[in-house]
């Protein structure tokens, strides 16, 4: 673990031990209940919930990552802390998604500036540890960019449906990418969510504390305002409709586009006997090869893996996809037609 | 295929392992590999573990395989079925195929085959005898397909090279057996990538999924110093190469590029897929569980060898990749085009009998142009 001042903990309060920081600092959670001088350190945590919920990035204390008082500085981790547990609390999941993601947002922007900072080696030198020992990603300084291996730029790039996060938009030397410092911590964002996410999901779920039961009840109806349901156009998507559309023709399907029409029509719950007449018109048509394939896809044969419809991306490498507007940046084609209504 | 030519083919497959046991060698970590093969007429054999050289070559004297396989991946236990073997990490590999190049020169030796009612033709679409356009295409050599194949191979491996700082030692192009080339690079940082990984990796070598702004043209206001220029490294210097194509026309070209405006530009870029891209088969290189034809084995679509090309660029595979004997066969041959094969013509024949070298015999039967008699 990195060794972390407390300016570095008032940052990236998720680097911090809880239990063994409240220890060092001499409180007990029942105290945050109970003594008066203490509770508004609750309704700041519930405040940074709140925020976040609402997809926003919590506002600190700290003014230009310097410390605008020296109380201000245990505060801020404080109501990190108090948030996880009322988090955890309250149980509810959704909550505890957005609260990471607006967290890591947040640490975000300390190490966006930590990694351009001129004035301070040892700020910039943090930074690419915390790059480092968290997501494994070796960032070196070169001239006014990091470049990260090819290979790990990849790992964390694939997360990403924006075009100009595909390496072919990425300056590429030397078998290292060019980012700026910008880039660099976008690039790991997903997973420092998933790395605060999986924190708070690991930690431990305390006895309800006195005092905190309110904060914590207000919690759960907040989360209702969440609940989704989703809603299905039923009409197929253009990749699909253009596969179908080439068999009808009777002209040849590669195998790839074959491949994802079935998965597709399968994930759909059609039958192996309703998709393989679809096949009929392929000039190799062979009836028994289409049935064994089809049940193969299916894992009703063979090694009973259920194969699952190639993703957006996949379908654009192999010149199968054919996106208008209506795709709207899904990234399966069986997300194609569905909406979320609140 | 009907039994005599199978048992023809055997019969010269047989020899040739035989004979050249020397030229057939199992790869290095040879035990986590995963082994498959294919005899005449029957479907896959795969997840097989051969601990070396000999095992190998038992396997090919037991079974006369029509093509023998390996992984490119390494696995923990490769015989057991995929989702138990464990994968490890897998060589990056690459397969640049003639028919892949939309080249002119296909359709003058392309040979269709009915699979209605075998009859052997020139035409594209149909038929010409049962109109039926269940068509199986055959191709035949012609050494404009293999120079362009090595154009696209000298391609890749610039951008393996000067892109991702790859060891051109540890880079091997293989002559596929039959109308390409299979690269493989070895010990480099792509080793463990996942599938998805390497998608991105095919499309950046295939330059595709490219936007105007990394070429710095935007959709407002775009700035003449954010254009390419010669002495740049990757994708930004071989675009400056060949849109501009000298130093003094870039200035000129920037202020053209910029007055035609963005969708113009793009579809320049998509333009530019087509000449500059490198025409690699994505499927291939995305797969990380993929048996990859063996080094060394036959290819069933021609009877040539996979063969390693230490000077690609003089490399002849209609020579080089050929190695079956010279033993002089009667068969019936049905060959509308004409094929050159260790320096000498054969065809065009018209259903005809003739007694012809067993190499040049087995290259016909493996295309379904020939019967033996």
């Amino acid at each position: 673990m990195l060794a972390l001042g407390p300016d570095e903990i008032a940052k990236y309060p998720f680097l911090a031990d809880a239990g063994q920081y409240l220890k060092d600092k001499g409180f007990t959670l029942e105290q945050f209940g109970t003594d008066p001088d203490l509770k508004s350190l609750i309704d700041k945590a519930f405040d940074r919930i709140e925020v976040a919920a609402d997809g926003k990035v919590y506002k600190s204390d700290l003014i230009a990552d310097q410390v605008s008082k020296e109380a201000a500085l245990p505060r801020e981790v404080f109501s990190f802390l108090l948030a996880i547990v009322l988090l955890k609390l309250s149980g509810m999941h959704t909550l505890i998604k957005r609260f990471a993601l607006a967290e890591a947002r947040r640490a975000e922007k300390y190490l966006e500036r930590d990694l351009a900072n001129i004035s301070d080696e040892s700020k910039k030198q943090l930074a690419i540890r915390v790059i480092d020992d968290l997501f494994s990603v070796q960032v070196k300084k070169q001239d006014d960019y990091f470049v990260i291996p090819v290979s790990d730029y990849l790992k964390h790039s694939i997360n990403f449906h924006e075009r100009e996060w595909k390496l072919i938009n990425r300056h590429v030397e030397n078998g290292h990418v060019f980012l700026t410092p910008h880039e660099t911590v976008r690039l790991i964002r997903k997973e420092l969510g998933t790395y605060i996410n999986s924190k708070i999901v690991n930690a431990k779920t305390p006895q309800m504390i006195s005092g905190f039961e309110e904060p914590v009840s207000k919690l759960v109806s907040l989360s209702k305002k969440f609940a989704t349901s989703v809603v299905t156009t039923g009409e197929y998507p253009p990749c699909i409709k253009h596969a179908i559309d080439v068999l009808e023709k009777g002209e040849n399907l590669p195998h790839s586009g074959r491949f994802m029409l079935a998965t597709f029509l399968l994930s759909k719950g059609q039958t192996v006997e309703q998709i393989a007449p679809l096949f009929k018109n392929a000039p190799d048509y062979n009836e028994r090869v289409t049935l064994y394939q089809l049940n193969h896809l299916a894992g009703t044969s063979g090694s009973g893996t259920q194969y699952s419809c190639p993703s957006c991306e996949k379908l654009k490498t192999q010149s199968l996809c054919f996106a208008i507007p209506e795709c709207d940046n899904i990234t399966n084609p069986l997300q194609f037609g569905k909406k979320r209504v609140q | 295929m009907n039994e005599n030519d199978i048992k023809f083919l055997e019969d010269s497959f047989k020899k040739y392992y035989f004979d050249h046991f020397d030229q057939i060698r199992v790869p290095d970590r040879t035990s986590e590999r995963e082994f498959g093969f294919q005899k005449f007429n029957y479907g896959m054999t795969r997840h097989i573990s051969l601990k070396d050289d000999k095992e190998l070559h038992l396997l090919l004297m037991k079974n006369i395989p029509s093509d023998v396989y390996c992984s490119n991946a390494c696995y923990s236990f490769p015989n057991l079925p995929m989702n138990e073997k464990d994968w490890k990490e897998a060589d990056l590999i690459f397969d640049i195929d003639a028919k892949d190049l939309n080249l002119d020169c296909r359709i003058n030796h392309t040979v269709s085959v009915c699979t209605e009612c075998n009859t052997t033709s020139t035409a594209q679409k149909q038929c010409p005898k049962c109109n039926s356009t269940k068509l199986e295409k055959k191709s035949l050599p012609c050494t404009n397909c293999i120079d362009h194949s090595k154009m696209e191979v000298k391609k890749l491996v610039e951008i393996l090279v000067d892109d991702f700082a790859i060891d051109k030692n540890n880079i091997h192009i293989y002559f596929s057996g039959n109308e390409g080339f299979h690269i493989y690079v070895y010990d480099s940082q792509f080793q463990d990538l996942g599938s998805r990984e390497r998608s991105e990796l095919a499309d950046y070598i295939l330059f595709k999924g490219v936007i105007p702004e990394t070429f710095g043209m935007k959709k407002f206001k775009p700035n003449r110093s954010s254009f390419p220029d010669f002495a740049e490294k990757g994708w930004r210097g071989r675009f400056s190469q060949e849109v501009y194509g000298s130093k003094s026309k870039r200035s000129k070209i920037i202020s053209e590029l910029i007055t035609d405006g963005y969708s113009s530009f793009q579809s320049t870029l998509e333009g530019l897929t087509e000449r500059i891209g490198v025409k690699i088969d994505p499927n291939v290189t995305m797969d990380i569980h993929r048996i990859f034809r063996l080094p060394g084995s036959l290819n069933s679509k021609s009877g040539l060898t996979k063969t390693l090309c230490k000077d690609v660029s003089k490399f002849n595979p209609y020579i080089e990749a050929s190695f079956l004997d010279d033993k002089i066969v009667e068969i019936m041959a049905d060959c509308p085009v004409e094929f050159k094969l260790k320096n000498k013509k054969f065809g065009p024949y018209k259903a005809e009998k003739i007694t012809i070298p067993t190499y040049a015999a087995v290259y016909m039967i493996c295309k379904k142009l020939a019967t033996i008699t």
